[in-house]
């Protein structure tokens, strides 16, 4: 998983950093590599929707599994390049009673899936009235087959979803994205929260989901989130927290991190200065 | 007309450099170099540092060496962990211990870190990172304690605490939610362990076992595959051939052994002996 | 003034539809058995994106398929194998023969031709004559009968091993004797046990957790030796071929 949503999906091209000396692949442009023959032109480069790429993006989600449910946490940047560009995005969206989807990637296209969803919710739940509704599973099921099929037209919506829900006294958290690749685990996390993240909730949370409890589970997603606010430059110290349980959806207020810059002070240079 | 050929006095050879560029272009697969897929770090406490690295080094998905060593010496109280081509690492590393030995015994005084991330950047910066070695350079010298990483480009960072190699994101999140400053040894000795198990669990590059090396003014501690979370497991079979095995076409013996039977020859009247030995 | 021409002059990129996603999977056919193995670690790059993620998958009482490669392909591949099976059911009221099946995966993966299904296939049961079988396929549906196959990122390490411990390849014979056609359970699951550990020993994609599934011909129970390791039997529709499903863990590096 690249963190960087404009790598997504593309190509890789190993020609630099070949030893992965540098943690995330720097991945060069197709142009100038096809240029010295490195890459094949395929019929696939002819599609004109190839041309699609993200343009407002949010940076990671993360998940965990914990005693009540779910537990699922995302800042509320979305970026625009390099620039903090909108400060108080919403990146988690309840779909149903037992449901809430987080998204990194493209925003607009989680705004078209929000919709997308939104109106399968009420044309499941308002119209048939068959006293069947919608749970996480059928929710990540759906959400998996349409980020197939749009990967399948060359034409993918550019996110990386979890999934996250309680129903009928199952937990389910599971991953999407935007090549329909899909996995399950008690911990997870798109974007640089795959890199950076990861390693700190499957530590915290692996053989203890049946037992933390929902204090706890918070500390964990917290002192995450902070960790990636350190490191992610694409993030931002202001985040919501979804707590799903068989009571239903939670979603927090916009919260804000404590962090601690101390340590800087007793930096000098980089090199042989000491004042 | 003369034709000269022109040696670099000292240093690499870049004749062939142009030669395998083309070549590479036409579509030649040039030999692939080991790399130290690797998780290697360094963090200051209370009397010095720690530094440690996991032991996989890794050609492409192969595991080329399970418990491979990744900190070097470089003197007694400085040493360095290499990640990226593991040829440039060793020798880098074994170069500059050299050179700093010689610098010692020159000035007469212990070496101090800050010249041997000083030696190691500007060779680093010389080669324009055609030398792939990532470094976290750690000692204690008469100025105190001393952290660097090392880009393969020479660029230099001084920090209390410090990750690098594809493991290095995965060891950064365990620092920045586990180290503070005035750390006590064991403290520090168990964060850099934990740093790199994060990286040996999280990180396919990285793996096997847990190096590490504390290094205080009066004493350095090389801790030698200090936790083993990955031994091999027992296999169900033994995997040992009956004798004749394999198929033969021919069949050859020989006598290995050369006999050789000499005897002195008698020396002549005039008293000149011919020389025998 | 930031530099956004990276935004406002969108460079022509081509999207990549595939991933590699890593793992190894296995098959070998024994007389009246057949077992299919893969590990669980499902990868991206230098990251494990879970360490359990299924890559065998039951069919029928008498057939399981294992897929490798990219895995939205692969789910989307066995998802539609499976609902095929089951509209063969509905028509012809039991279940496809295992060679049928083989021929129908065939015809599925040529069908995208030019848009192939990254996934190797491998697909092991029980033949309608009673016999184990094993059937592996390259993605664009080239297909084979064989006694046992690797797939997948540790192919090459395995499938050697395999040619010289199923099918005795360079082992030569003591004078009088002859390499048995095949061989016992028990020992096939030693072999198959033996290659994943020796895998995730030498391949970072590898590891994790192992899944081993065993197709018994019908009549046929399981040796001593296999119910003491006590797999798990998965519900069967008759009194046919019955299947079992044996977990290990593997290591996590």
């Amino acid at each position: 998983m690249d963190h960087f949503p404009t790598n997504w999906g593309r190509p890789k091209y190993d020609s630099f950093d070949t030893h992965a000396t540098y943690p995330i692949h720097n991945r060069g442009h197709a142009q100038s590599a096809a240029s010295n023959g490195a890459v094949q032109h395929t019929h696939f480069s002819h599609s004109k929707s190839a041309l699609r790429q993200p343009i407002v993006t949010g940076t990671s989600v993360l998940a965990i599994k914990y005693k009540d449910g779910i537990m699922m946490a995302a800042d509320n940047l979305a970026s625009y390049g390099s620039l903090a560009r909108f400060k108080g995005v919403q990146r988690l969206h309840p779909v149903g009673d037992y449901t809430v989807v987080g998204a990194s990637g493209d925003m607009s296209d989680f705004q078209y899936l929000q919709h997308i969803l939104d109106g399968l919710v009420i044309s499941e739940e308002a119209n048939l009235q068959d006293g069947h509704t919608l749970g996480p599973a059928e929710i990540h099921e759906y959400l998996s087959q349409v980020m197939y099929q749009r990967r399948t037209k060359m034409d993918p919506l550019w996110n990386s979803l979890l999934v996250g829900g309680v129903k009928d006294g199952k937990r389910f958290l599971a991953f999407v994205d935007l090549l329909g690749v899909t996995y399950s685990a008690s911990t997870l996390a798109t974007g640089y929260g795959a890199y950076i993240a990861q390693p700190l909730l499957r530590k915290a949370v692996e053989g203890r989901e049946d037992t933390l409890t929902e204090h706890e589970a918070r500390t964990i997603l917290e002192d995450a989130l902070r960790v990636l606010f350190y490191r992610d430059a694409r993030s931002i110290n202001q985040y919501q927290i979804a707590t799903i349980t068989a009571n239903g959806a939670d979603i927090s207020g916009s919260l804000k991190l404590e962090t601690a810059w101390g340590f800087a002070e007793g930096i000098r240079g980089y090199g042989a200065q000491t004042q | 007309m003369s034709t000269a050929i022109h040696l670099p006095r000292s240093g690499f050879d870049f004749s062939n450099a142009n030669r395998n560029a083309f070549l590479e272009g036409k579509g030649v697969k040039m030999p692939k170099a080991t790399s130290t897929g690797t998780t290697i770090v360094g963090c200051l406490f209370k009397d010095g540092i720690v530094l440690g690295a996991d032991t996989r080094a890794t050609a492409g998905p192969i595991v080329a060496d399970k418990n491979c060593e990744k900190i070097h010496y470089i003197s007694e109280s400085i040493r360095c962990c290499g990640a990226g081509t593991a040829a440039d690492t060793e020798f880098v590393t074994a170069l500059i211990s050299s050179n700093i030995e010689l610098h010692a015994l020159s000035t007469g005084r212990k070496p101090r870190v800050v010249t041997a991330m000083t030696m190691l950047k500007q060779r680093l910066f010389q080669y324009q990172g055609h030398i792939g070695a990532a470094l976290v350079l750690g000692g204690v010298d008469a100025t105190g304690a001393h952290l660097f990483t090392i880009h393969p480009h020479g660029s230099t960072d001084k920090l209390p605490y410090v990750t690098m190699g594809s493991g290095s994101l995965a060891a950064m999140a365990v620092f920045e939610s586990g180290w503070r400053p005035s750390l006590e040894r064991e403290q520090a000795l168990q964060l850099v362990v934990a740093a790199i198990s994060a990286g040996i669990f999280n990180d396919l590059g990285s793996g096997s076992n847990v190096d590490a090396c504390v290094i205080t003014a009066t004493h350095t501690e090389m801790l030698r595959n200090y936790v083993m979370p990955n031994v091999r497991v027992e296999k169900e079979r033994k995997y040992g051939f009956r004798r004749g095995t394999t198929a033969w076409t021919r069949e050859n013996v020989r006598d290995m052994v050369v006999s050789e039977e000499s005897r002195p020859i008698a020396t002549a009247a005039s008293g000149e002996a011919m020389d025998t030995s | 003034m930031p530099d956004m021409s990276a935004i406002a002059n969108p460079q022509q990129r081509q999207f990549n539809p595939y991933a590699e996603n890593g793992g190894t999977i296995l098959a070998v056919a024994g007389a009246d058995f057949t077992v299919i193995a893969g590990d669980t670690r499902q990868s991206e790059g230098y990251s494990i994106q879970t360490r359990y993620a299924s890559k065998v998958f039951r069919l029928t009482d008498r057939a399981v398929l294992a897929v490798n490669g990219f895995a939205a392909d692969g789910n989307m591949f066995v998802k539609k194998v499976k609902q095929r099976l089951e509209w063969y059911r509905h028509n012809h009221a039991k279940d496809m023969p295992l060679r049928s099946i083989a021929r129908l995966i065939q015809t599925m993966l040529y069908a995208q031709r030019f848009f192939p299904y990254y996934v190797y296939n491998i697909l092991g049961g029980i033949e309608e004559d009673g016999t184990g079988a094993v059937y592996s396929f390259d993605p664009v549906g080239s297909y084979e009968r064989e006694a046992c196959r690797a797939a997948g990122a540790a192919q090459s390490l395995l499938q050697p091993f395999l040619d010289n411990q199923i099918y005795f390849k360079n082992q030569t014979a003591a004078r009088g004797y002859s390499h048995p056609a095949h061989l016992p359970l028990p020992d096939v699951l030693s072999i198959v046990i033996d290659s994943f550990t020796s895998a995730t020993e030498r391949h970072i994609e590898v590891g994790d957790g192992l899944e081993m599934y065993i197709v018994m011909a019908k009549g046929q129970t399981l040796p001593d030796a296999v119910t003491n390791l006590l797999p798990e039997e998965l519900p069967s529709t008759g009194d046919g071929e019955r299947v079992f499903v044996l977990k290990r863990d593997l290591k996590k590096d």
